[in-house]
């Protein structure tokens, strides 16, 4: 196991973070505005989102770099500022930690798909190896490749996240098929961890979803599969437009009460995902803390 | 039982090859291009939309069985046109204004493709006017819009208007979905359509059409 991973694992279920895309929508992020762009333009609106989880308990706190492979940045025409975002990236999150927790850069999907041709294996590795090196320039601890639905892709986002020697964390998304138990891709939990333990991991996981309650079996059957770290940040149920405002089902209590669950499942390491703030990290420790 | 069940396995099983192969043998034994389409090619995608609907098939299967539709009707497209069938619709499909996700969006318009409909994409992050202009252009009866965002679906509503104030809104059906999009949502800004899958998108752009 990597150092990092086996300090971090010997104080307990480490806690990490929840959303940042809402949090930065509430300090002012226009719809359809690129977050990841508030790094050069807000950074210390997004420091303020990333020091609120350290102030909750967060152990280990994200970046603002979701998008930031030059894939999607070239959506928002900012596919020649890959390496800007991703470093001050870096940078805001480990200041906001300043030592009290560690940042694990996010790493999520190109949003393009191998079998329509509209990308490459090689295109992936290119795009992901240079965000993840400049999130190792910015000081990125480890790295949380997340929210991917492609098996294919999510080792490849690995392969190039572990070149740079840090700790890598392997995330699919599962909401799909019959039992809600697979990706879109249909790949099961099983799958995910033996392709994503493969790609060198040094934890699998599972974030976003349909929300919590359907994370805890799928928690088990990814700790099952294979002998590494489970993380699990699920999201806070389907958000609903009420009123033209977005809601979210789950409550912080609520979501909390499943921080048990989830322990005996397996998990290492938990936060939270979309809808979901640090009242969500604060309810955590509060349930871990009893 | 479908006539030439080789063509319909293909594409069942999104084999682009054999589903080539198999409707040039079928032209050179004569066979009548709109029966290929009619009883092999169209049930085969209907049963490909079935058993993704039923989570038998995923986004991967569902994708290579569109494209092996796709391989065969370029071959039946220009015979088609020469004996003057007129395309099931034309539509005109994109992720509105501030939503990148092109997924489902590129799921439903492949769907549509393959249910006979002629589709014109405008891609992501497309505006009102582009999507008017669109209609314009290319005389379509029908618009289809995509948002994954629940801050990006409120365009849907200026899109709508926007049909309504250039004068075109009885002129096209307007079909809306995505991830946190409902009927309820629909009924309230004055789509005409929610479809909550791909399959479903087919279904009602057939009934919007009138040709189920």
């Amino acid at each position: 196991m990597h150092s990092l991973m086996e300090r971090l694992l010997a104080q307990g279920t480490v806690v990490t973070d929840g959303a940042w895309g809402t949090q930065l929508q509430a300090r002012g992020l226009a719809d359809g505005e690129c977050p990841d762009a508030w790094n050069l333009s807000h950074p210390d609106q997004v420091e303020a989102v990333a020091r609120d989880y350290v102030e909750a308990g967060s152990q280990v706190i994200l970046t603002n770099t979701f998008r930031a492979n030059r894939l999607t940045l070239a959506g928002y025409g900012l596919a020649e500022q890959v390496r800007a975002i991703n470093r001050r990236g870096a940078e805001i999150s480990k200041r906001a930690a300043a030592g009290r927790a560690r940042v694990f850069a996010s790493i999520g999907p190109s949003g393009k798909m191998l079998f329509t041709g509209e990308v490459t294996e090689e295109d992936w590795l290119a795009a992901f190896a240079e965000q993840a090196e400049a999130l190792a320039e910015g000081g990125a601890d480890g790295f949380v490749v997340e929210t991917l639905s492609d098996p294919a892709e999510a080792r490849i986002a690995v392969q190039a996240a572990r070149r740079t020697g840090l700790p890598v964390v392997g995330s699919l998304v599962f909401d799909s098929g019959k039992e809600k138990d697979r990706t879109m891709m249909g790949t099961t939990p099983e799958q995910a961890a033996a392709e994503l333990a493969e790609a060198g991991a040094d934890a699998v996981g599972a974030n976003c979803g349909l929300g919590i309650a359907g994370y805890v079996p799928i928690c088990r059957r990814l700790r099952r599969a294979v002998d590494l770290p489970v993380w699990i940040k699920a999201n806070a149920g389907l958000p609903a437009l009420v009123n033209g405002r977005t809601v979210y089902a789950t409550r912080p209590e609520e979501f909390a009460g499943y921080v048990p669950a989830l322990i005996d499942a397996g998990a290492s390491f938990i936060g939270s995902c979309c809808g979901t703030g640090p009242e969500f990290i604060r309810a955590i420790r509060k349930e871990l803390s009893r | 039982m479908p006539r030439y069940s080789q063509l319909y396995d293909a594409i069942l099983k999104g084999d682009l090859k054999t589903a080539v192969s198999t409707t040039q043998e079928a032209l050179a034994k004569g066979a009548d291009p709109e029966n290929l389409v009619a009883e092999s090619m169209v049930p085969a995608m209907d049963e490909v939309g079935r058993r993704f609907e039923a989570n038998e098939y995923f986004v991967p299967e569902l994708m290579i069985a569109a494209r092996a539709m796709k391989g065969a009707l370029e071959i039946l497209r220009p015979l088609l046109t020469q004996k003057g069938a007129k395309p099931t619709g034309r539509i005109v499909i994109g992720t509105v204004k501030g939503d990148l996700h092109d997924i489902g969006k590129n799921l439903v318009a492949s769907m549509l493709e393959g249910g006979g409909f002629e589709v014109i994409d405008l891609g992501i992050n497309v505006s009102p006017q582009q999507f008017v202009e669109a209609v314009k252009r290319t005389n379509a009866e029908m618009v289809g819009l995509s948002a994954l965002l629940t801050t990006t679906m409120p365009s849907m509503r200026t899109i709508v208007q926007a049909f309504k104030d250039a004068g075109l809104r009885d002129r096209v059906k307007i079909m809306i979905g995505g991830a946190p999009i409902t009927q309820e949502y629909a009924n309230e800004i004055g789509a005409d359509a929610f479809g909550e899958n791909a399959r479903t998108a087919v279904t009602l752009a057939r009934q919007l059409m009138g040709v189920c």
